[in-house]
């Protein structure tokens, strides 16, 4: 519902509203296939469809990371006026994310129409993937928003680190073109939450190894983030 | 069983600025030990409430006066929950109804109708339990058409006399005033007045913080006087 709030402030005052996040999308997807095809020597039926749920993916991704961690400061009128339990302020950002994302979809299913991918049952796994990256988001948020919110560097430093990951995470570029340095991608756990996403709809599914790794990166979150949370939850208030 | 009860209850406000606040510092701290250890627990901390212990039972109206600084606030809102002890405890038995920031949750973009939801979220309440208000809350703002209006378009009266109404339209076992709520023109501020007095009449515990004297003295049975975030004196009247 509050997530509902700061997405409908866009459709106010403006005929399409959050439609105007698709069409920046779109754009860029439209003028960036072709050149990086061209660049990369990649056949476009193939790296087209690959881009477009690729940056669409990095999109959610990278906006999760930076409001999730900013949630705790931005919500500090809040935190200090009445009791709410703190995760709402985290859940809200992702419902918020969440919700452009589904509007992102749309790109995709417009380059799925020229370019078809294989359909299947394999699919079914996407949404899985999306819930997964939505349930990592929450840990995170807290225990990186905790920090963020008692040490004032920690959010430039994560746009920061946000920034040069999209550079170094297969979303330009596939993992296959690295050839026996493909360990490089593997080893960066954003390469397996995109994964887990992308490639039910570009190929037969997501890899094992992706799967294990989100699933230990998830149990891991969860655990440090229950230890941070239930020592600082007091002080968060304080901080912000 | 309604109360509030706070034995030795501290709130101390760490100040952060860019030098304690940066990572660098405390990564350095944690390098060097000995030397900069000391800055550590000499921290800078503002005491807000110091030691403060109370008891109030169903039927107390406390009033709390003392000077600006004096740990009022504070006080309102570590008994609403917001700020978590130091060292103490406080707890609080009952349902609570804020009056400390009347406004907030609210959204100058979204209609004045849908602010009552918004609002009734931040207050605690479900969808269902806000429902059957929301025509009372409507006619008691007295604000038309314009209810359905983006709440920019709005005067900041109009906006004071929805919070209002939806602030005041649910019960509550313990009410939290930051100074007595007056909105809206004279003929407005009549009618709301009386009907804070009727929710504050129905509370079984009120505590409002205020300069104004004479009105503690007409609304509270109890005055607690707050010096620098120490409990001076608690004297009934």
């Amino acid at each position: 519902m509050l997530g509902w709030q700061e997405i409908r402030q866009r459709y106010r005052r403006s005929v399409i509203g959050p439609f105007w996040l698709t069409i920046s999308m779109g754009v860029m997807i439209g003028a960036m296939g072709p050149l990086y095809g061209k660049l990369f020597g990649q056949d476009l039926s193939v790296y087209f469809p690959h881009l477009a749920i690729s940056l669409v993916l990095w999109m959610l991704v990278s906006n999760l990371i930076n409001d999730c961690s900013n949630a705790f400061i931005a919500a500090a009128g809040f935190i200090q006026q009445i009791r709410l339990p703190l995760t709402i302020h985290i859940l809200r950002a992702i419902w918020k994310n969440l919700i452009i994302f589904a509007h992102n979809l749309v790109v995709v299913v417009l380059v799925f129409l020229f370019y078809p991918p294989e359909m299947g049952w394999h699919m079914l796994q996407m949404p899985l993937g999306v819930f997964m990256i939505a349930v990592n988001s929450l840990w995170f948020g807290v225990l990186v928003g905790l920090f963020c919110a008692r040490f004032r560097d920690i959010p430039q430093i994560v746009a920061s680190v946000v920034q040069i990951a999209f550079f170094l995470t297969p979303v330009f570029w596939k993992v296959e073109m690295l050839g026996r340095f493909a360990w490089a991608a593997q080893i960066n756990p954003l390469y397996h939450f995109i994964e887990i996403v992308r490639a039910p709809l570009l190929s037969d599914g997501a890899s094992l190894l992706s799967w294990g790794a989100v699933l230990l990166i998830t149990l891991l979150g969860y655990t440090v983030m229950i230890m941070f949370f239930t020592r600082f939850r007091a002080r968060i208030a304080y901080w912000v | 069983m309604v109360s509030i009860i706070a034995k030795n209850l501290v709130v101390e406000f760490p100040m952060y600025w860019g030098r304690s606040r940066s990572l660098k510092n405390t990564f350095i701290r944690a390098a060097t030990g000995g030397l900069l250890a000391r800055d550590a627990a000499d921290r800078v901390v503002i005491q807000a409430l110091n030691d403060i212990s109370f008891e109030f039972r169903e039927g107390d109206r406390v009033g709390i006066v003392g000077h600006n600084g004096s740990g009022k606030s504070t006080l309102l809102r570590t008994i609403a929950g917001a700020y978590e002890p130091v060292s103490g405890t406080m707890d609080v038995t009952g349902k609570l109804a804020t009056m400390l920031s009347i406004t907030l949750g609210m959204d100058t973009e979204s209609t004045g109708y849908e602010n009552i939801f918004l609002r009734a979220i931040i207050m605690g309440l479900t969808r269902k339990e806000i429902e059957p208000l929301v025509d009372e809350i409507c006619e008691f703002a007295e604000l038309g058409d314009y209810i359905h209006m983006p709440m920019r378009a709005y005067s900041s009266g109009m906006s004071m006399r929805l919070a209002f109404a939806i602030s005041t339209s649910v019960p509550a076992d313990i009410i939290l005033m930051d100074e007595w709520m007056s909105v809206g023109d004279a003929e407005f501020s009549r009618k709301s007045q009386s009907r804070l007095q009727v929710m504050v009449d129905q509370a079984r515990i009120l505590i409002l913080a205020s300069h104004d004297e004479q009105l503690i003295r007409q609304n509270c049975n109890k005055i607690m006087h707050l010096d620098h975030g120490k409990l001076v004196k608690l004297e009934s009247i």
